[in-house]
């Protein structure tokens, strides 16, 4: 008896998907490129026209590459929610860290308003934005961190996250009240979501916190297991409980924080993930389900951002309503089939 | 067999079980002493919220005790660290799963975990284990069935197979049989016996049961919260102590067959 499965095929096609799905990504665009000259441009080859390469070199390979880590590092830090929290309902957004990171916004967007004149306007840059929204979910983060500390029960902690999530998202919408249409302009800009914002030098450090983010949830692969049996058995079982929830809150903080603060929020990723991946892989292991909901959320994202830019044509969708347009039926859709979300 | 060359298992003395409060302790059972060897197979028996269940979770350090002492081969329970505790103690608790989407091999597998490496690495020795627990509970062909396919009475044989890969010398089941018919009461109870007899396994259980752990009990204990009374089941009827386990306005205990019937 030795019913130990192999992954190797349906990770093999998700790796060539994840390939095809990049190559998809960035060779389609508001200018029509062929396929062959957009890679030539990311080998280096030669190219019919140097403003393609251009094109390619400077926003559309960014811009993909933000689509893997963004939704690598949202799927991913579902995938630890659920499994620490023990509901299937669970994501990043929950434990209020993306409310956190749009209260950090709101507060530097609105806020700027207050200042009268340039020293106001002068305020607002990217890095300034993402330094926002980073404190602010790390602020939330620390404060489900405090209470967790206090409260042993996990359920009671989600409700806790739930009601961070309430609060930031009064208070921004008193902001709101107070602030011109521009600022306000400005905000909802930001809520939408962007992929496409991303320097290389940023594209380097958002990589790195999520490699981190990675390790940690390698780290607690055992424990995630433990833990699909309850806090107790988990216990029983040898699992430092305290550290542990620790290490995962951690991991998820650093993963769902730095992908809000550099992108903005995006919405459903870090739910329907996870749950799209079990389709896939009948298993309960995060051994094999952390690399492979890292690969199906970079997948997904690449494919949500390629409808999102509307190929062939000037305009740009907001990632967000992209993703909850095809999230939110895909919710439905397990919850109908399954009867019962179970994970 | 000689009872002094076997070894003391768990050693419990003066123990008083509860929840700790700002406004003093809420204590819910006290005074509470017992010995088990290895080997034995024991039951915890009382009325509902006597703490049979909150005295159980204590031993299996699930929560701390008030006051009063746990020994487990001779050494303090609170000075066990958890993965020595994890070699030491394996439970089956009453508490519903976080999930049942796992297979009942990936269920007992997770028993191995106090002895793999840091990310659950099975080597030979961990698989053989955990086929020795099917093989037990007798679920060797069910190994790649879901959680959420099984009846009540397999699922308790999964949880005791994932017991019995954990490879303790002391089991602590918290209500093993609730939710099942006689027939399958009997079947998890017989199990828990052999299981317990012929692995030379220290087996502590609370129950409702009082009558099917008369008939297969070496120990029993009855938490009544005047005298908790411990010994071997005949001992405890011939001194009477399971007439005074419940009120006797309804129901009345009859030593000669060892069952408790209606008051007429």
């Amino acid at each position: 008896m030795n019913p130990k499965k192999s992954y190797r095929l349906p990770f093999l096609l998700l790796a060539l998907l994840l390939l095809a799905a990049f190559l998809l990504n960035t060779g389609l665009g508001s200018v029509a490129i062929p396929l062959k000259d957009t890679f030539n441009a990311i080998i280096g080859g030669t190219v019919a026209e140097d403003s393609w390469r251009y094109i390619i070199w400077n926003y559309r390979l960014p811009k993909a590459f933000t689509a893997i880590l963004v939704g690598a590092g949202l799927s991913l830090s579902g995938l630890l929610m659920q499994t620490l929290f023990r509901n299937p309902l669970a994501g990043p957004f929950v434990l209020g860290i993306s409310s956190g990171a749009s209260l950090g916004v709101a507060l530097l967007i609105m806020g700027s308003g207050l200042i009268s004149g340039w020293v106001g306007s002068l305020l607002i840059n990217d890095v300034t934005l993402a330094i926002a929204a980073s404190a602010g979910s790390f602020l939330v983060l620390l404060a489900v961190l405090g209470v967790a500390a206090r409260i042993k029960d996990t359920m009671a902690l989600l409700i806790i996250g739930l009601m961070f999530g309430s609060v930031t998202t009064a208070v921004v919408t008193v902001l709101s009240y107070f602030s011109n249409a521009e600022k306000l302009r400005q905000y909802i800009f930001w809520s939408y979501g962007s992929l496409g914002n991303l320097s290389w030098p940023q594209l380097g450090l958002l990589g790195v916190i999520l490699l981190l983010g990675i390790a940690l949830s390698i780290i607690s692969i055992k424990p995630l297991n433990a833990l699909l049996l309850g806090e107790h058995y988990a216990r029983s079982m040898g699992t430092s409980l305290q550290r542990s929830r620790y290490i995962i809150i951690g991991a998820t903080g650093l993963l769902a924080g730095a992908v809000t603060a550099f992108a903005g929020p995006v919405a459903f990723i870090g739910l329907a993930v996870p749950h799209l991946t079990r389709q896939i892989f009948d298993t309960t292991d995060h051994k094999v389900l952390v690399p492979a909901v890292i690969l199906y959320g970079a997948i997904l994202l690449l494919l949500c951002d390629t409808l999102a830019q509307l190929p062939s044509s000037s305009y740009v969708l907001p990632i967000n309503a992209i993703t909850s347009i095809i999230g939110a039926p895909v919710v439905i859709w397990l919850l109908v089939r399954k009867r019962k979300m179970i994970f | 067999m000689n009872k002094t060359a076997k070894t003391n298992a768990i050693e419990v003395l003066e123990l008083a079980v509860g929840y700790p409060g700002k406004k003093g302790d809420k204590i819910v059972a006290e005074a509470i002493s017992f010995e088990l060897h290895s080997g034995d197979f024991a039951a915890i028996v009382g009325v509902n919220g006597i703490g049979k269940s909150t005295l159980l979770r204590t031993l299996g350090q699930v929560q701390p005790p008030l006051s009063g002492q746990v020994r487990l081969k001779g050494k303090n329970l609170d000075s066990y660290r958890n993965r020595e505790l994890a070699e030491a103690i394996s439970l089956v608790l009453t508490e519903p799963l976080a999930t049942k989407n796992l297979t009942v091999w990936e269920l007992v597998q997770l028993g191995r975990q106090p002895y793999t490496n840091w990310i659950g690495t099975l080597e030979a020795r961990d698989r053989e284990k955990i086929s020795q627990a099917l093989a037990m509970v007798g679920l060797e062909n069910s190994h790649a069935k879901k959680c959420y396919e099984l009846s009540d009475g397999q699922m308790q044989k999964v949880l005791i197979a994932r017991a019995l890969a954990q490879d303790t010398p002391l089991m602590l089941l918290d209500e093993p049989t609730t939710h099942l018919d006689l027939y399958h009461k009997v079947q998890i109870l017989k199990l828990l016996q052999r299981i317990s007899h012929e692995m030379d396994k220290t087996i502590l259980f609370t129950t409702h049961e009082v009558d099917l752990a008369i008939q297969l009990c070496d120990r029993m204990l009855i938490l009544d919260n005047r005298e908790n009374s411990f010994g071997a089941p005949c001992e405890l009827i011939e001194q009477k102590r399971f007439e005074s386990l419940f009120p006797g306005d309804l129901i009345s205990f009859d030593p000669q067959t060892g069952n408790f019937k209606i008051v007429s």
